[in-house]
């Protein structure tokens, strides 16, 4: 659960995606002196043309981390929203611009007020996708009998610490499919299939929603908390994290964690209560916060998407593993580790821009 | 930044607790780059909990935050606080039952989707070993216009046809039945023909073109129903000169 992918660039504010695509038909990225950065960061040299596995078709790990170093160096740009490099789509003229990407030229027009055809288009590392998920084998089964898992939702493995792009299509696809043909054999085989434990575990998830109707102290709001729990992942969770960092968080989401047994609904509809659903999903998004800080506070080395600044190395001597975070209620995961199968790709170097042909 | 106050007019109904719908003004602070969403969801987190509402995407793709605005229907995550007066007005989408606040039942909608068979029917099964399917880009360009619809549905809520008569198919399904019978991997028209061209199909529209002026990816349902009206008037006098033909 350690991996969470930032896409290098969003729209400050709101997170807009600005996708691969715009760099991919030539796009630059450029800090606030109008250099391309990214040269810097072992992915130039900086060809006027896009080159796969350099410069802007980077990985989307090394991007996001090449934002964080110019910010620290301060050579990002100051807006309301927080500090953003640019991208430059100028040079590829108006109707390249028209043709190829008109929803890009549409969202930043609308949304930022930027004109990429006149302008560049401000954008930062945005929170994109998490690596990590359900466990399941590649029938998509998951270690409950009868309960399937399939999507993002997911982790059958296919992503490893750095996801690539378009990879949803194979895990919605392809496991999805399998999900759907494995459960319906299920359902065919299995007439009866009363597990008792599991009735048990319905019924008190049904008192769960009971418990928040029935609430009436403490008056913590789900809205509030749920900004509490962003804002310190993303300070003590996010594209660099320390041992500090992540307790710090650690501490925070579990004050967070004590906290909402005092969320009060406002909202005692039995029909469309969006606020007891906002306040389910804050409780299921509290226990993966806590895995995710739990598996990076463990894993002392870094890979893709979880860097450590206090281990800097890939230690693949101690962390070729995949991290289990086993629910705990009430208190922080407990994890495990299962050795990762390598089949046809041995794990090598990663390296990018003018080393590679 | 910028902060204006707005007046938020918002149609309330709870069917557990009230007769009919009411509406409740709600005084926001908003920022100058705001959406009508973000002004409504101030309200969710800050204001009233109990206001129910759909979204998602925040960035008009998904298509689920669709609302009455000022009397329009809108994507409210499309559309700009800043182009708006200082009372806005906003109900749930015109010409669906309201379920619950701005939240509507779509039913009927996706039922009528399902109707127009909309996935390829191809002419033959192609197994894997025999390859891809290829379309050349001039194929692709026939319908790829009709591909961008997001079934936001603010073309039923526009459409005048569909207010006086619900059992008319409506604008993004015909347009999506349009889309699968343009495309070269596809044989299924006849199979569409008999929802497409009934008496609820295309002949109900009266090309008013609302669902186009509406439509947040420019779709142009209302051309995709003029062009399949054309296609099936050709088709009946084709079947008239050749009644043996197999559609
Ligand atoms: C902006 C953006 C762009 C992306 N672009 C790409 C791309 O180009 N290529 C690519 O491969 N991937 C892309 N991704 C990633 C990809 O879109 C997602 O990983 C994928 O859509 C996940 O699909 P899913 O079905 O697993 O989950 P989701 O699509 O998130 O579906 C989960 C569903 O469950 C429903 N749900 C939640 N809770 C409940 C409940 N309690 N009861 C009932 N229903 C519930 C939700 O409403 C939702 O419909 C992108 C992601 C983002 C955010
Ligand atoms: S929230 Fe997705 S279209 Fe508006």
């Amino acid at each position: 659960m350690e991996f969470v992918q930032y896409h290098p660039t969003g729209l400050p504010g709101t997170g807009i995606l600005i996708t691969e695509g715009s760099r991919g038909e030539g796009g630059i990225l450029v800090n606030k002196d109008g250099y391309r950065y990214l040269q810097d960061y072992g992915l130039g040299p900086p060809d006027p043309w896009p080159r796969n596995k350099a410069m802007e078709l980077g990985p989307r790990d090394r991007l996001s981390q090449a934002f964080w170093h110019e910010n620290q160096k301060g050579r990002t740009i100051d807006t309301p929203h927080g500090d953003v490099v640019h991208l430059d789509l100028r040079h590829l003229g108006e109707k390249r611009i028209d043709e190829c990407l008109p929803m890009i030229r549409d969202l930043a027009t609308s949304y930022v007020g930027v004109d990429p055809v006149h302008a560049p288009i401000p954008v930062r590392p945005v929170v994109h996708y998490t690596m990590g998920g359900i466990d399941t084998d590649i029938d998509a089964k998951t270690r409950i009998e009868g309960l399937f898992a399939a999507g993002e939702c997911a982790c059958v493995s296919i992503n490893g610490a750095n996801r690539l792009g378009s990879n949803s299509l194979t895990e919605l696809l392809v496991f999805g499919a399998r999900a759907g043909l494995g459960a319906a054999r299920l359902a065919e085989a299995e007439v009866s299939h009363a597990d008792e434990a599991a009735i048990r575990e319905q019924a008190a998830a049904g008192d769960r929603v009971g418990r928040l109707f029935r609430n009436t102290g403490g008056g913590e709001s789900v809205a509030g908390l749920r900004r509490e729990m962003n804002a310190t992942m993303e300070s003590g969770a996010g594209i660099y994290r320390t041992e500090e960092s992540l307790s710090r968080s650690c501490a925070v989401m579990n004050d967070i964690r004590r906290r909402y047994a005092d969320v009060v609904l406002e909202d005692k509809s039995n029909v469309y209560n969006t606020d007891l659903i906002q306040a389910l999903e804050l409780d299921a998004m509290i226990d993966i916060a806590g895995a995710v800080i739990v598996s990076a506070l463990a894993r002392r080395e870094s890979r893709g998407a979880h860097q450590r600044l206090d281990h800097e190395r890939r230690d693949d001597e101690a962390y070729l593993k995949h991290s289990l975070a086993h629910y705990v209620a009430g208190e922080d995961p407990t994890i495990d580790y299962r050795d990762v199968v390598i089949t046809r790709s041995e794990p090598g170097e990663r390296v990018y821009g003018g080393a590679h042909k | 930044m910028n902060e204006r106050h707005v007046d938020l007019e918002i149609l309330r109904y709870d069917p557990e607790t009230d007769e009919e719908p009411a509406f409740q003004t709600y005084r926001v602070p908003c920022q100058e780059d705001w959406v009508v969403l973000d002004a409504v969801n101030y309200v969710k987190d800050v204001l009233d909990r109990t206001l129910s509402y759909r979204w998602s995407c925040h960035m008009a793709v998904c298509g689920s935050c669709g609302m009455m605005i000022n009397g329009e229907p809108m994507l409210s995550c499309k559309a700009f606080v800043r182009d708006m007066p200082d009372r806005i007005r906003i109900e749930p989408l015109a010409n669906f039952p309201i379920e619950r606040d701005l939240v509507v039942v779509t039913d009927d909608f996706m039922d009528k989707l399902a109707s127009v068979k909309p996935y390829l029917i191809p002419r033959e099964e192609k197994a894997i070993e025999d390859g891809a399917h290829v379309q050349t880009p001039a194929q692709l360009k026939k319908f790829k216009q009709y591909t961008l619809c997001i079934n936001c549905t603010l073309c039923y809520a526009a459409c005048p046809q569909y207010a006086h008569d619900q059992n008319f198919t409506g604008p993004a399904a015909l347009a999506l039945a349009h889309r699968y019978n343009l495309d070269s991997q596809d044989v299924g028209r006849g199979a569409r023909e008999d929802v497409v061209a009934s008496n609820a199909g295309i002949w109900e529209c009266s090309f008013v073109g609302a669902c186009s002026d509406v439509c947040p990816h420019e779709v142009d349902p209302a051309g995709a129903i003029q062009q399949t009206k054309i296609a099936s008037t050709v088709d009946y006098f084709m079947g008239l000169l050749t009644p043996e033909r197999d559609r």
